[in-house]
């Protein structure tokens, strides 16, 4: 059985769909890519997975036991008020949170897998620093150490490269890949789609037109040609 | 001076209040932390005024101990607010202000209306600007007091990880299966418990005063949650313990006394901050 389902799902705010008819599975193992254009939905078509938002119709069915707690999340923006006072310690530990149940503290291993997604991210040195007072690209991986700690089984990320430079960007892919073949499903969205179609095994376009199946399908695909057609001019710039 | 406050501790009713004056600030100022970063600042003012509008209630009846009804009303009050807080066409702060105006004038009103004390406006101003009641505390009060403080602090110290995870990022809390809403709800509850017992110490109209001034005063100097969480502890204790010994050293009325002596640490600790990050940048 798949681990996640989804049945003519249907999102959208106050009633106001935004997309239709959505139907996928994810499986074990899968690096699972969703693109599309801005506003398409892609990061609402997240968070209904994560059961933050209740969809408009349709159902998600979790199979093989998935629970909860072996979540990992990336947001696309964390909106951390200005003058939250948070260590990057405190965060990337906070991540390790789910695991520890009803227990109180964390014990010695939660903070053992802290330190090392923390070093996994090049930000050991950070740990005593203020989170707000970090740059941009430096907070993405802030947030990514915590998600990585929350991760058991499956690890969503949305747009992890938005607002990293291109050394960092490669070495974050190079990163999800690493953590994909160790056993972890990837759910990632993306705009970068020079990256989706290489790394990714499985693609679910949404948008005015939808479209899901594996990448060498997708090429083929209209939606996929044309997306690319689009694309090709940012790709150049890189 | 030392001798005068020396020679005032003698008296039990003075250490009752210092012992009072103190928990009640500690316990106000752990949550007052969360509550500010959580934008919900002035949620000690509308629960207050909940209590009040409860009071007034209780007074109508002639119930003799108001308490229980009071806690009960209020509690009711902070679960309303904070879900209103999430999912709303009002939002947070417009709930909270129609909320606390609203409970204001009502209890007021019935007050006016049912009253049958002479002295209708000294017992309103005493409901809201704290009234002496903290220098006339029973042993029995003093002792409810001092097991719920350290109900308070006993919860806040257990859930202090779960309570940071939930009030930095709520979504990524639900999402990963942290039991976000069940945080949110104690937090309200032990919001309303305290700001019931600190009515007696500040009143209602200062009571965001102990809530809200040890925390920013600690975010001024202070850039990790759990200094910060320290930081404002301290800060509060002091400042309450000071607050109460010159009200009675200068005859001065001990709510707003304590809030002033809060002012004032708020002041030191931003011209800290500013020398701080001088030296830093
Ligand atoms: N909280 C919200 N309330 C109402 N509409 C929203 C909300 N969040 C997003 N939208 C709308 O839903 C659409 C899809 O948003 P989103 O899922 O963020 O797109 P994407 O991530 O694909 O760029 C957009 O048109 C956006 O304006
Ligand atoms: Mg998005």
């Amino acid at each position: 059985m798949a681990l996640i389902t989804v049945r003519d799902l249907s999102l959208g705010y106050e009633g106001r769909a935004i997309t239709e008819k959505l139907n996928f599975t994810v499986n074990a193992g899968d690096y699972f890519c969703v693109v599309g254009e801005n506003g398409s939905g892609k990061s609402t078509l997240m968070k209904t997975l994560l059961g933050l938002r209740e969809p408009l119709a349709g159902e998600i069915i979790f199979g093989d036991g998935l629970k909860k707690n072996e979540i990992g999340y990336l947001p696309q923006q964390t909106v951390v008020q200005k003058d939250f006072p948070a260590s990057v310690w405190e965060i990337v530990l906070s991540g390790c949170q789910a695991r520890a149940g009803l227990r109180p503290f964390y014990n010695k291993e939660e903070k053992a897998l802290a330190r090392e997604n923390m070093e996994r991210m090049g930000i050991t040195d950070l740990e005593k620093r203020c989170y707000r007072e970090l740059s941009g690209g430096q907070q993405q991986r802030v947030l990514l150490a915590r998600a990585l700690c929350s991760a058991r089984k499956i690890l969503l990320l949305d747009e992890p490269v938005s607002g990293l430079d291109p050394k960092v960007t490669a070495e974050m892919y190079s990163l999800i890949r690493q953590i994909n073949k160790e056993g972890i499903i990837l759910i990632m969205i993306s705009h970068d789609l020079s990256a989706a179609v290489r790394y990714a095994d499985h693609i679910l376009h949404i948008g005015t037109t939808l479209f899901f199946g594996t990448k060498e399908d997708y090429l083929k695909s209209e939606e996929g040609k044309i997306f690319l057609l689009q694309q090709g001019g940012i790709e150049n710039d890189r | 001076m030392i001798d005068k406050l020396g020679l005032y501790l003698e008296y039990p009713f003075v250490r009752y209040a210092l012992i009072v004056g103190v928990l009640i600030a500690l316990c106000s100022s752990l949550l007052g932390v969360t509550l500010v970063l959580k934008r919900f600042s002035y949620i000690g003012d509308g629960l207050s005024h909940v209590a009040f509008g409860a009071m007034a209630i209780a007074a109508v009846l002639n119930l003799s101990n108001d308490m229980p009804l009071v806690l009960i009303v209020t509690i009711f009050g902070a679960v309303l607010l904070l879900r209103t807080g999430q999912n709303t066409k009002i939002k947070g702060d417009a709930a909270i202000a129609m909320i606390s105006v609203g409970a204001l004038a009502f209890g007021y009103l019935l007050m006016n209306i049912f009253s049958t004390s002479s002295n209708l406006s000294g017992d309103v101003c005493s409901t809201l600007f704290g009234s002496t009641s903290i220098l006339t505390l029973t042993k029995g009060e003093v002792l409810i007091c001092a097991v719920l403080s350290v109900a308070v602090v006993a919860i806040f110290v257990v859930f202090y990880n779960k309570i940071f995870a939930v009030t930095f990022d709520e979504d990524f809390s639900k999402a990963t299966g942290v039991k976000a809403e069940a945080y949110n709800l104690m937090v309200a509850v032990v919001t309303a418990v305290i700001i019931v017992l600190a009515m007696n110490l500040v009143g209602s109209l200062l009571i965001s005063a102990l809530v809200i001034f040890p925390a920013l005063s600690a975010m001024r100097i202070f850039k990790d949650f759990k200094k910060v969480t320290v930081c404002s502890a301290i800060l509060s204790v002091v400042c309450a313990f000071f607050g109460i010994v010159i009200s009675i050293l200068a005859g001065t009325p001990v709510g707003s006394t304590i809030v002033v002596t809060d002012v004032v640490a708020f002041g030191l600790c931003s011209l800290a901050g500013f020398v701080k990050g001088g030296l830093s940048a």
